[in-house]
Order: C-alpha cells, then structure tokens, then sequence
C-alpha cells in the first residue's frame, strides 16, 4: 500500500499540500511544515511590489470555520526570489502561487519569480477580499481566467495551476476556460464569501476589512460539490481544497475527483502535525477498504454513475 | 494540540475596570475577566477600526487581568485616550511561557525596559513557589523604570541599572546580570526585553552553563498559529505557538535570533548594531 500520487507532471508522496496563504511565508516555515508530514506546500502568494495586507483583525474563526482578510500582504517578488531559495534541496514539491492585476502582471511575475527553483505554479484568480485582485477585479470569468492562464502558460513550462472561486455561479465553465488557456490543473477551491462577523457588544465588523474570505468545514460541501463539477467538464487533474480537517475529509475530495489535496484551515484544528495525522487517517481507511493506491478511489463516484 | 471543531476565536469586548500609571511612559489597564494566562503568555487586544496588536500579560489573579503597556505609536496613542468604562476587545492567552522547575532554590529574572512587565508576574509566582527571586530591571532612564515598588514589595532583590545613571547603577542591565551571576547560583535565568540585550544573556548563560528562557518578540497576526508571519528562521517554528518564550539553547539555534525580524510584509528588518 502506498500514499503515492502522480498527476500534471508531478509525483507526491503523499497526497496533502500545504494550501496557500498559511504559514508558507519563508523558506523555514516550508522546511517546518514538510517536516510535519506534508509531500509539498503552496507558498503564500507574491505579487510584483511589497504588500501590507489589510490592517489587523485580519482573521477570526466561527463555529464553521474560519474568516480572513489578509489581502496578500508579501514582500514582492524581488525579496521572495531572495527567500525561496535552493528549494529543490527541501524534502517536497514547493509550489508557487502568483497574483497580478492583470495578465500582463501574471505574466512578468511568472517570469521573474518562477525559473529555477518551484516544481509547479498556482494562480490565485480567485481571492474574494482584495480589491485589485482575484473575484473583486473580476478575474474568475471564463474570459478572464482564460486570457490569463493563457499569458502564463507563454512564460513557464512549470505544470501550472489555477485556484478557482468557489463563488463562481457556473464553474464548470470556469475550469474548461482555464484549460483552454492551457493549464495544466485545477486547484478547487479558493475561500468563499466574503463574509462578515460582528462583535455585538460594539456593532462593529470584526475583521478591519470588514468581510473576508471564509474556509473551513462551511466551505467543504461547497468545494466538493464544486470539484464534482468540475472533474466532470474538463481532462486535467484537480488539486482539492477547502475545508480538509480529517483524512476522511481528503478521501471525499479524492471519490469526487481530486488527485491530491491542499490543507489550510485544518492546521487551525489540527496543528501543524495535521498533514501527517491526516494521512494517517487514509492509510487506515485504504487498508480496511483494501485500496492499493489512492487512485483506486480518485472519482469513484463519478465510475459509480457509469454503471 | 488539537481544537475541537467550532471552537471560536474572536476578540470579546471587555469594558477597562481601571487604568493605573506605571511610569512616564506605560499605564496598566485591567479588565475583569476569568481568563487565565502564565507569565511570558500574551492577549491580543483589538480597537475596532484602529488595529489589534499583542501584549504580554503583567497581572492576573482572582478574576482580573492586567496588562502594561508603553505609548509607543498609533494604536497605544489611540489606547491612551480611553477611559474606565469603555471598551476594547481581548482574545487569548496564546503562546508558550516561563517555566519554574519545582526544585529551583533561586532564579534569575532580568528585564530590559517594557519587558519588565512578565517577567513582575513571574516574580509572583516563583516567590509564591518559595523561590529566592534576583532581580534586575534596566531602563534608559529612571522615569521609564517599571514596577521597581511592587518587586520590592514583593521582597525580590532587586538589581537597577539606566543607561543615563539616574537610578541605580549607570550601565547595561546586562552588565548587572552578569554581575549576578558571578557572585550567585541560580537554577535558572529567565530574560525579557530588546532583542540584542536578550542575544547577550543568551551568551552569558551558555558560557556559564546556566539554563535560561527568553521571549522572542515578532510581529503577528493571526496569534493562533496559522498565518506565519512570526516564523522564525532557522527551525520554522511559530513564535506565537511554539514561542513566545523559548530556552536560551533553541534561541540560539534560530538563525535570525539577535539579527533580523520581519515586517507585516515579510520584509527582513536589521537590529540596530547588527
């Protein structure tokens, strides 16, 4: 029995990624959570210039999950090439995640950030509380998710993903423009909403930005029902996300259709130890199931409806 | 460590019951709250609209919760023109703390400047423990020294140094410590305060083979171990869950200790004399 996944070019240990936007800061706190078990990370995401990010709260949890509004706070490209360095020497996939204003912007990022030491790309088209950025810039239309996968896939032979919204009304379409665009992947799903939650004792939104995206065991029946979808439009693999706190979790995103799973709210849950608890959990439902592989369950629902 | 799905983490707003000036520059606000937190463990107090930023907790007994801060930029400015009555948010305790061995006979404690203020809580419950408390408290000046009557009060010997010389002896508190721990035994040495001054006693110990914890100071968001903006370099690790308050031997292994820190924006930022 084996843990192993392959899929767009790339072979994981084990299904789980670190997700994007959590710890993946540095080059250390990479090392620190692929210690904790996880066969890769997404780095939180960089843009051209340095970032603040929204001013704090910029996150809370409720009893269904968790609500941010961090806003891509960064460095910039020029100090993350500087801090995601010798990469390859890491003990996992390392993952990129790029965002811009517009294609032009993802096109130059990918050009300067991603030669020489990533093993793959994401694009964030998808973050619903930055304005300039992602569903608020309006980059989760088919048209836009298009033109844009399309400028990057010219500048990077990396296998190359796209990070859509869960909020997009009709996502099959979302996910068949990204593979016209020629990307190699899905990454479903970003946080939904936004959201908002409201100290009652003063009126006022907690989270400084007011609304933020949310994650967490709300968001898991959205993503799932969003991965199903889209496993059904489009040929490319799809890296499962949103809401993953147990290895039970992972195994529902892998029936519905994803190869692999990414993991950022559960570390709240969980601890940072939660990739290696988690695959623990599919390891013990493989060997009771008598399942070989993981990929004797990827969409075993949908091979269910071929009967 | 796990949460139980559902588990909350919001600020809860809490009216200030009293606010008391501590020195020219730090008030201590209390709140009435059941929450409980350990010397070197800290809160994160939000002013809606303003900012949320974390401070280490300096009091805390019989359902009451102290916490001291200096006036030092935007969000303490706004802070400072709150009355009792009015109301700020408060979620936590977070982060790790300052341990006492149950067999310590006597301990060091040696705060620089705002670092006093856990390291006074500390105090407390170590003389509580029956532990012989040393204490040495540094400032630039003797209108920033902090809590110099309640650790008398509390019977810990107490060692005073200001840069300027106008209280106690004119020098490095570091330099009082050192002093210290030439003449005495400790079991332990525990130090809050400027990172540079915490990276020279981290040394001293080392040399003398005396264990010591240090808090490590970074700048965070979420305060409850997800977002890592306060990972520091070397191990990784969390200084809002693995840390605040580390040995002295793991401060010494993370790279940046005494170096650099990040900004929000994850933009290296040089001690000064680094």
């Amino acid at each position: 029995m084996s843990l192993r996944v392959q899929f767009a070019g790339l072979t994981l240990k084990n299904p789980t990624l670190l997700a994007s936007g959590v710890l993946g800061v540095s080059r250390s706190s990479i090392k620190n959570v692929l210690q904790h078990g996880a066969a890769g990370c997404v780095i939180k995401s960089i843009s051209l210039e340095e970032r603040k990010g929204h001013a704090a709260p910029n996150m809370l949890t409720f009893e269904g999950g968790m609500l941010n509004a961090v806003g891509y706070s960064n460095p910039g490209v020029d100090e993350a090439k500087k801090e995601f360095e010798k990469l390859r020497d890491l003990d996992g996939t390392v993952i990129a995640s790029i965002v811009g204003k517009d294609e032009h912007e993802f096109a130059e990022m990918a050009e300067r950030l991603l030669p020489g030491e990533f093993s793959a790309v994401e694009l964030a088209l998808s973050c619903p509380h930055t304005p300039g950025y992602g569903t608020l810039a309006g980059q989760n239309s088919p048209e836009n998710t298009e033109s844009i996968t399309r400028a990057v896939r010219e500048k990077t032979k990396l296998p190359l993903f796209v990070k859509l919204s869960p909020n997009s009304s009709a996502i099959a379409d979302v996910a068949r423009a990204a593979e016209a665009g020629g990307a190699d992947g899905i990454t479903a799903t970003n946080t939904m909403g936004p959201g908002m939650v409201i100290d009652i004792q003063t009126g006022q939104p907690i989270l400084d930005f007011k609304m933020g995206g949310v994650s967490g065991p709300a968001l898991r029946p959205i993503a799932v029902r969003c991965i199903y979808d889209i496993y059904k439009a489009v040929r490319i693999p799809i890296i499962g996300c949103g809401g993953i706190t147990y290895g039970r979790d992972a195994i529902e995103m892998m029936m519905v259709g994803a190869s692999a799973v990414e993991i950022g709210t559960g570390v709240y849950y969980r601890g940072i130890d939660v990739f290696k608890k988690v695959c623990r959990e599919i390891e013990s439902f493989m060997e009771i199931n008598r399942y070989a592989s993981p990929k004797d369950f990827i969409g075993r629902t949908h091979k269910l409806e071929e009967v | 460590m796990e949460r139980p799905l559902g588990t909350i983490e919001q600020p809860r707003s809490l009216p200030i019951k009293k606010i008391v000036q501590e020195n020219a520059n730090v008030r201590t606000f209390y709140f009435a709250t059941e929450m409980k937190a350990k010397p070197g463990q800290f809160v994160i107090m939000w002013i809606p609209r303003v900012d949320e930023k974390p401070f280490s907790v300096s009091v805390n007994e019989k359902g009451t919760l102290g916490l001291s801060i200096a006036d030092v930029g935007r969000f303490t400015h706004k802070l400072f023109t709150l009355k009792v009555g009015d109301y700020v948010g408060i979620r936590g305790p977070y982060g790790s703390w300052f341990k006492l061995e149950p067999r310590a006979k006597r301990i060091l404690l040696v705060g620089g400047g705002y670092g006093v203020a856990p390291l006074a809580y500390l105090a407390e419950q170590a003389k509580h423990a029956g532990i012989a408390v040393d204490f040495c408290i540094g400032a630039r000046t003797k209108d920033l020294l902090m809590f110099e009557k309640r650790l008398r009060d509390l019977k810990a010997t107490l060692h005073v140094a200001t840069d300027d010389g106008s209280a106690g002896q004119r020098g490095f508190v570091t330099e009082a410590a050192n002093a210290c721990m030439e003449k005495n035994t400790y079991d332990s040495v525990y130090v809050c305060g400027p990172e540079m001054m915490e990276k020279k006693l981290v040394e001293l110990c080392a040399g003398r083979t005396i264990p010591c914890q240090v808090s490590i100071e970074r700048y965070m968001k979420c305060g409850f171990g997800i977002c890592g903006q306060c990972c520091v370099d070397g191990s990784g690790a969390r200084m809002c869950t693995e840390g605040p308050v580390v040995t002295g031997e793991y401060a010494s292994k993370q790279t940046e200790f005494g170096s650099y820190h990040r900004t929000g924006s994850g933009m290296k930022q040089y001690y000064h004399g680094h």
